[in-house]
C-alpha cells in the first residue's frame, strides 16, 4: 500500500487541530490571566477565579456530587449490564429475542422527553431532589447500549475456554470471574467510562430533578454562571476548567481503548 | 454456542436489567401517551381530566409553534449529521494513516467527544463575545470587524451554534468510523494496489463499501441524538432569538420546565417519538442497512 505524502497527512491534521484547541486554550487563558486582562497568555498566573467559583461559587460542592453521581453510576450500569450481557451472550432462554428487539426500540425513546413522567415517578418515590435520582436516570439511560456491547464481546470469548475452566473444577461462576472477565476489560472500561462521561457530563435531569443548590451538580452549577454572570468571564472560564479536567483526564487513559473496544465488539454485534 | 445449566440463572442475571428499564423507560413511556390525552396543568389544576385527542389536534392544526420547531429540529439534524460526518469521516481517514504523533494527534482531535453541551456553550461563549473573544483579536490584525457577535446577530446565529456543535460532535463519527477502518483487511488494498487501482478509487470500492454499515448505523444514532439533545441550545441560545433556534425537544422542555403543562408536554412528546420512530424504520429500510453489497 503506497504512501500518501506527509503534507496531505500533515496540512489538514494541522488545521483540524487548531479548530479542537483553540477553544480549550481561550478557556485556560480566561480562567488564569488576571482580571481586566488582555493578554493572550495565561501571564501572570493567577488563581483567583478558581478560589471565587471553587469557594464563593460553590463549585467545591458540585464537584462533589456529580463525583458522587459519576462514580455510582459507572458501577451500577457495569454490574447490571455484565449480568445481563452475559446471560444475552450465553443462554438461549424464552423471551431472549422480545427482549432485544425491546432495546432496540429504547434507543429512540427521546431522554429529554421523559423529563415529565421522571418527574412524576421521582416525585412518587420521594426522589426529587436527591443525587440518587441522577444515578438512576443515568444508569438505566445507558443500560441499553453497555449491553449490547457487553454482550457482543462476551460472544467474541470462545464458550470452549470456559468449558475447560469447568472441567477443571471450576464452578460457572468462577469460570466466569477467571477466564471471560479478563478478557472484556476493554468493554467494561468502553461502558464504565461512557456512564461516567455521560453523567458526569448530563444537565438537562440534574436542571429538572434537583433544585437546591446544594445538590448541583457541575453543568447546572455551570449553566447558572453563563445565565447570571454573563460579563464574569473569569468565573466561567473556571469553573469550565474545573468540569473539564475530570473528564478530559478520564478520557486521555481510555481513548486507547475506545476505538479498540468498538472495532472487536460494537460493530460486529 | 450456547450452554444452559439451570433454566432460571439467565432471568436472573437479566432480572436486574428487566426491572430498570421496565420501571423507569417503559413505564414512563407509557405514561406520556397516557398524559397525552389529559388535560394535565399543575398550574391549573381545575381543568383536569380526559381530554382525548383534544392536545393532539391544538398541537397540529393551531400551534404554530410545533410545526416551526420540528421544522427547526429537522433542518438542526441533517445540518449537523452531515457535516460531522464529512469531517469525521476525512479525520477517521487521516488518523488512521502511519505518520509521527499519530497517538498525540488522535487523543487530542477526539478529546472534545468528552466536552459536556453546557461547557461546549461557555467555551464558545468566551470564543464569540465581541469585547473579549477571537473576533477582538482577529480584527487587531485586520481580519473581520470589531463589532463581530455571532450569538446576538440573528444572521449568524444559527451558524454560530452550528460551529459549535461540530465542535464536539465530529470526534463521535472519527472515532466509530475509525474503529471500523481497522478492521478492513490490509490485503485487500495490497491486491487493489498490484491491480494499479489509485488511492481514490481503492476509497470508493473497498474502503466506503466496508464502512457502509457503520456509517448507516452512526448517521441514525447520531440523528437521534441530535433531534434529542438540547443541552447546547438550551444554555447557548435559549432557542432565540424569536424561537428561531427552538428544537422540538427544547419545546418539550420549555412546556415542562416553565409552564408546567404536562398535558400538552405530552402530547409533543408523543409527537416526536412517532416521528423519530417512523424516520429510524424509513432511514434503515431505504439505505438498505445489513445488505452485503
Amino acid at each position: 500500500m503506497n504512501r500518501v505524502g506527509r503534507w496531505q497527512i500533515y496540512v489538514p491534521l494541522g488545521l483540524y487541530l487548531l479548530f479542537t484547541l483553540v477553544p480549550f486554550y481561550w478557556m485556560v487563558v480566561f480562567a488564569f490571566r488576571p482580571r481586566g486582562s488582555n493578554s493572550l497568555l495565561p501571564w501572570p498566573i493567577t488563581f483567583e477565579h478558581f478560589d471565587h467559583v471553587w469557594n464563593g461559587m460553590g463549585f467545591s460542592i458540585f464537584f462533589q456530587n456529580s463525583l458522587l453521581v459519576g462514580v455510582v453510576s459507572l458501577i451500577s450500569t457495569t454490574v447490571i449490564a455484565l449480568a445481563g450481557g452475559y446471560a444475552l451472550a450465553r443462554y438461549d432462554f424464552r423471551g431472549r429475542q422480545a427482549f432485544l428487539v425491546g432495546m432496540l426500540c429504547t434507543q429512540f425513546i427521546p431522554g429529554a422527553m421523559m423529563l415529565i413522567p421522571l418527574f412524576e415517578i421521582f416525585r412518587t418515590l420521594g426522589l426529587v431532589n436527591s443525587l440518587w435520582a441522577l444515578v438512576i436516570a443515568e444508569t438505566v439511560f445507558q443500560l441499553p447500549l453497555s449491553l449490547i456491547l457487553i454482550s457482543g464481546f462476551v460472544k467474541n470469548v470462545p464458550v470452549e475456554l470456559e468449558q475447560a475452566a469447568w472441567v477443571d473444577g471450576c464452578s460457572r461462576l468462577r469460570g466466569f470471574f477467571v477466564v471471560v472477565l479478563p478478557l472484556l476489560r476493554p468493554a467494561l472500561v468502553a461502558v464504565g467510562s461512557f456512564a461516567f462521561i455521560h453523567s458526569w457530563n448530563n444537565f438537562l435531569f440534574a436542571l429538572m430533578f434537583v433544585n437546591e443548590q446544594d445538590k448541583f451538580t457541575l453543568p447546572v452549577g455551570l449553566a447558572f454562571t453563563i445565565g447570571e454572570f454573563s460579563a464574569d468571564f473569569g468565573a466561567l472560564a473556571a469553573g469550565g476548567v474545573v468540569a473539564a479536567v475530570p473528564v478530559v483526564l478520564v478520557f486521555a487513559v481510555i481513548q486507547r481503548y475506545l476505538v479498540q473496544g468498538l472495532s472487536a465488539g460494537a460493530v460486529k454485534g | 454456542m450456547r450452554v444452559a445449566r439451570s433454566p432460571r440463572t439467565p432471568y436472573v442475571l437479566i432480572a436486574p436489567a428487566v426491572v430498570a428499564m421496565l420501571g423507569f423507560l417503559v413505564y414512563p413511556m407509557g405514561s406520556v401517551i397516557y398524559y397525552s390525552l389529559q388535560h394535565y396543568d399543575v398550574t391549573q389544576p381545575w381543568d383536569n381530566g380526559f381530554a382525548g385527542l383534544e392536545n393532539f389536534r391544538v398541537l397540529l392544526f393551531e400551534d404554530p409553534l410545533f410545526w416551526q420547531s420540528l421544522g427547526f429540529s429537522v433542518k438542526w439534524v441533517v445540518v449537523e449529521v452531515v457535516l460531522q460526518l464529512l469531517f469525521g469521516l476525512a479525520l477517521a481517514l487521516i488518523v488512521n494513516e502511519s505518520f509521527i504523533g499519530r497517538a498525540i494527534s488522535r487523543a487530542l482531535v477526539f478529546s472534545p467527544w468528552a466536552v459536556s453541551g453546557v461547557l461546549t456553550t461557555g467555551i464558545w461563549i468566551l470564543l464569540y463575545n465581541p469585547s473579549t473573544g477571537i473576533f477582538r483579536y482577529l480584527a487587531d490584525i485586520g481580519i473581520g470587524t470589531y463589532d463581530t457577535a455571532p450569538l446576538a446577530d440573528p444572521s449568524t446565529v444559527f451558524a454560530a451554534a452550528v460551529v459549535a456543535e461540530l465542535w464536539r460532535g465530529v470526534p463521535f463519527f472519527a472515532i466509530l468510523l475509525l474503529a471500523d477502518l481497522q478492521t478492513v483487511s490490509g490485503e485487500l488494498y495490497e491486491a487493489a494496489s498490484v491491480d494499479g487501482a489509485s488511492r481514490i478509487r481503492r476509497f470508493f470500492h473497498i474502503t466506503l463499501p466496508h464502512l457502509k454499515d457503520a456509517i448507516i448505523l452512526s448517521t441514525l444514532l447520531r440523528a437521534v441524538w441530535e433531534f434529542n439533545n438540547v443541552d447546547l441550545l438550551y444554555t447557548l441560545t435559549g432557542g432565540g432569538p424569536a424561537h428561531q433556534t427552538t428544537t422540538l425537544p427544547l419545546y418539550v422542555a420549555a412546556k415542562a420546565v416553565q409552564s408546567h403543562d404536562f398535558g400538552y408536554g405530552s402530547a409533543l412528546t408523543t409527537a416526536a417519538f412517532v416521528v423519530l420512530t417512523f424516520f429510524s424504520i424509513a432511514y434503515l429500510r431505504l439505505s438498505k442497512f445489513g445488505a452485503r453489497s
